[in-house]
């Protein structure tokens, strides 16, 4: 096991490195630099000198690959991430306090996720065909097909008109600023479940899909039947081996449901004004600001190879299979 | 020694209410099972097989319905219980699972589960029905494990399904469907995904331990081999109804109703019959849910009778002092349109030759 999980996270490295490269080429693909989506803002106002001094400045004549290097080296070993040319602040500054809350957000969001899909995907699958199976894949398939947008909207209506709340944001005015206290942190649970239902719903509705269809799968075969024939009560024989089996896709899912969470989250942070990465990052790709864009892809990709890698672990733990493959 | 019965079913009826109308996967079947002894089911793929032993564990699988007859399960003092009477989800009836009624199925492949030690499986069996601790009960499975011939039992304990051999595996679910001592034993087709070498040997050790603890058993299996070998008594079936049960011996030499004899056709004689396949039968098998009128058999039987076998039903007719037969042949009042006993009347020529999977 323990040799498993150190194979694991080396293998993450070459992973890492790559994605480094890529999210650096990714923000660099587009015509131009900052500078050019800047000036191209303010006719006439700024000399080409004083343009060609700023892009030797920030190193914007380098070759490509020296400043990749000059970029990722001084995360890796000074955790700097570079300078916001639109923000005029390092963006080590910006990207923590948002990083945060778009990790708070999406983990609350898949423990949602799961909390709900699980159940209801094992009710569906035992009770196939039956009234509850049928309802619950019509609201499955209604979650699926609702923009989040519009739920967003729809639920911020229904916060604001019922449940006084001000709408949008993480916090309420009078909190924006203030310092952690328990009453904060109960003002951002109250703000925090309109979010994780807009994000979540279409994945709920997904895994409640894979849930179904993973437990369908094991309820007939032949282990099942032995436990039964065993004399194994109806209930204990659904926990102990088809449900337990079950689980094993259903636990993989982290790392794919984890990234698709972030990148759901940017449509619905925007709508609904949240302080996450998303408008953040809309921002910094709209105005070539590429080491803020390029710090906040990498760090959201890391994310996904964490989730990868805690969901291997999680599976190598459940399943002897993978465990001694 | 007279014989006992352990288990007696009477015309036992397991309906599914499919979509398409009513399936009657078993339709009046009869059969018993002596003490001590092995009872062999037989019969072509489809014919109520399966479903004839998981409705004597209950455990018919969805939308399945015992609808009819009685399943008598006899203990060593006499009294019975009827089994087809329980509710399937009975506390009563988990307490026969296992206890007094265990099932080894086809397939050692997935007959275990994978995520759990093969000790984890079969101590929970144990404790189950055992009032003992989990060590006592670890050391009973290490002891049934050496019983089959696993090597290395104890530390075998800990080893998951897919760590063994298909043939590891069969010994065992042996050893866990025997762990708990049961009367009867039901053995659907439990050598059929082994190879040969392996077949045999797990056969010995079922006859073996069958002897060591005097458990009746129920084996369905194809190989007429294998009935020559294990049975001591046969039972025939074929859509859904058991047509003839009898000793091994009389089967083989005086099988009564046509159906068996077509199956028996061209068995050359008892002793060289390792690895032989039941023999095809022409025509076809009628769809389960479009049964024929009359004897079920009529549309393929050589000896039929229009206005008689395909217009009556025949009754399950004692014929011998270990014999019975369903065929109108035997029954009073039709005998006189047969001008002969079918027995003899039919020769292996009217039989489709060669091996086939019946
Ligand atoms: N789940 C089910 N739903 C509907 N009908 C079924 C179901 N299971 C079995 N049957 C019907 O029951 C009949 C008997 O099936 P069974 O499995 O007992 O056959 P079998 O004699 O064991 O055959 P084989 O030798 O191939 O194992 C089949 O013809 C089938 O039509
Ligand atoms: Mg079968």
């Amino acid at each position: 096991m323990h040799i498993y999980i150190f194979k694991r996270v080396l293998m993450m490295i070459p992973t890492l490195i790559l994605i480094s490269i890529v999210a650096f080429l990714v923000i660099q693909l587009p015509p131009g630099d900052f500078l050019t989506a800047l000036t191209a803002g303010m006719e006439g106002r700024m000399t080409p000198e004083e343009i060609a001094y700023l892009r030797e400045r920030y190193g914007l004549n380098d070759p490509m690959w020296l400043q990749y290097w000059k970029w990722i080296s001084g995360i890796v070993f000074e955790g700097d991430f570079g300078y916001s040319f639109q923000w005029r602040r390092p963006v080590s500054e910006l990207i923590w306090s948002h990083l945060g809350l778009t990790v708070l957000i999406s983990f609350v969001t898949l423990l949602f996720v799961w909390a709900v899909s699980f159940p209801i995907g094992v009710l569906s699958a035992v009770r196939q065909y039956s009234f509850s199976d049928y309802f619950f894949t019509f609201i499955g398939f209604i979650g699926l097909a609702t923009p989040n947008f519009l739920l967003a909207l729809v639920l911020m209506y229904v916060g604001f008109k019922y449940f006084g709340q001000s709408v949008g944001g993480l916090f309420s005015p009078e909190y924006q600023n203030a310092p952690w206290s328990w009453a904060k942190l109960g003002d951002l649970m109250a703000h925090l479940w309109i979010p994780i239902i807009v994000i979540g719903t279409a994945k709920t509705a997904e895994l409640i899909r894979v849930m179904r269809a993973n437990l369908l799968d094991e309820l007939h075969k032949p282990y099942v039947a032995t436990a039964r024939s065993k004399g194994l009560g109806e209930m204990r024989t659904l926990i102990k081996y088809p449900i337990r089996i079950a689980l094993n896709p259903f636990i993989s899912t982290i790392g794919w449901v984890l990234p698709s969470l972030v990148s759901g989250a940017v449509i619905t942070a925007v709508v609904l004004n949240l302080p996450t990465t998303g408008p953040l990052l809309l921002g910094a790709l709209r105005s070539q600001d590429m080491y803020l864009a390029g710090s906040f892809i990498l760090m959201l990709s890391t994310l996904t190879v964490v989730g990868t890698l805690i969901s291997d672990i999680l599976l190598a733990w459940l399943d002897p299979r993978i465990r001694y493959q | 020694m007279t014989k006992t019965p352990v288990l007696e079913i009477r015309d036992l009826q397991t309906h599914f209410g499919a979509r398409e109308g009513l399936i009657k996967a078993v339709d009046g079947v009869s059969m018993t099972v002596n003490r001590g002894e092995t009872l062999a089911v037989v019969g072509e793929s489809g014919c109520g097989k399966s479903i004839t032993a998981w409705s004597v564990m209950n455990l018919v699988p969805k939308p399945g319905k015992i609808v009819g007859g009685s399943i008598n399960l006899y203990d060593r003092n006499g009294g019975s219980v009827d089994i087809a009477a329980l509710d399937p989800k009975s506390a009563e009836m988990r307490a026969i699972r296992g206890a007094r009624v265990a099932m080894i199925f086809q397939e050692p492949m997935t007959s275990l589960s994978p995520v759990h030690t093969i000790g984890n499986q079969i101590v929970e069996m144990i404790r189950l029905h055992q009032p003992v601790t989990k060590k006592e009960a670890e050391a009973q499975a290490v002891r049934m494990l050496d019983r089959v011939g696993i090597p290395k039992p104890t530390e075998r304990m800990a080893a998951y399904p897919f760590q063994m051999s298909g043939g590891m595996r069969q010994r065992v679910v042996i050893a866990m469907a025997l762990s708990c001592n049961a009367d009867l034993l039901i053995a659907d087709e439990p050598t059929t995904a082994l190879d040969v070498t392996t077949q045999a040997n797990i056969l010995e050790l079922m006859k073996e331990l069958q002897a060591e603890h005097h458990t009746s058993m129920i084996l369905i299996t194809h190989d007429l081999g294998v009935v020559a070998e294990v049975a001591d008594e046969v039972a025939v079936m074929y859509l859904g109804r058991a047509v003839e049960q009898t000793d091994v011996f009389t089967l083989f030499d005086h099988a009564q109703h046509p159906y068996s004899r077509a199956l028996l056709g061209s068995i050359p004689e008892l002793g060289k019959t390792r690895g032989q396949r039941l023999t095809a039968i022409r025509g076809m098998i009628p769809h389960p849910l479009n049964r024929p009128l009359g004897c079920t058999f009529n549309t393929r039987c050589p000896m039929a009778i229009k206005g008689a076998c395909d217009a009556v039903e025949p009754d399950l007719i004692q014929t011998g002092p270990h014999h019975h037969t369903r065929c109108l042949a035997y029954q009073n009042g039709y005998t006189h349109h047969f001008d002969k006993k079918p027995e003899g009347a039919m020769r292996p020529s009217e039989t489709i030759g060669g091996r086939a999977h019946v």
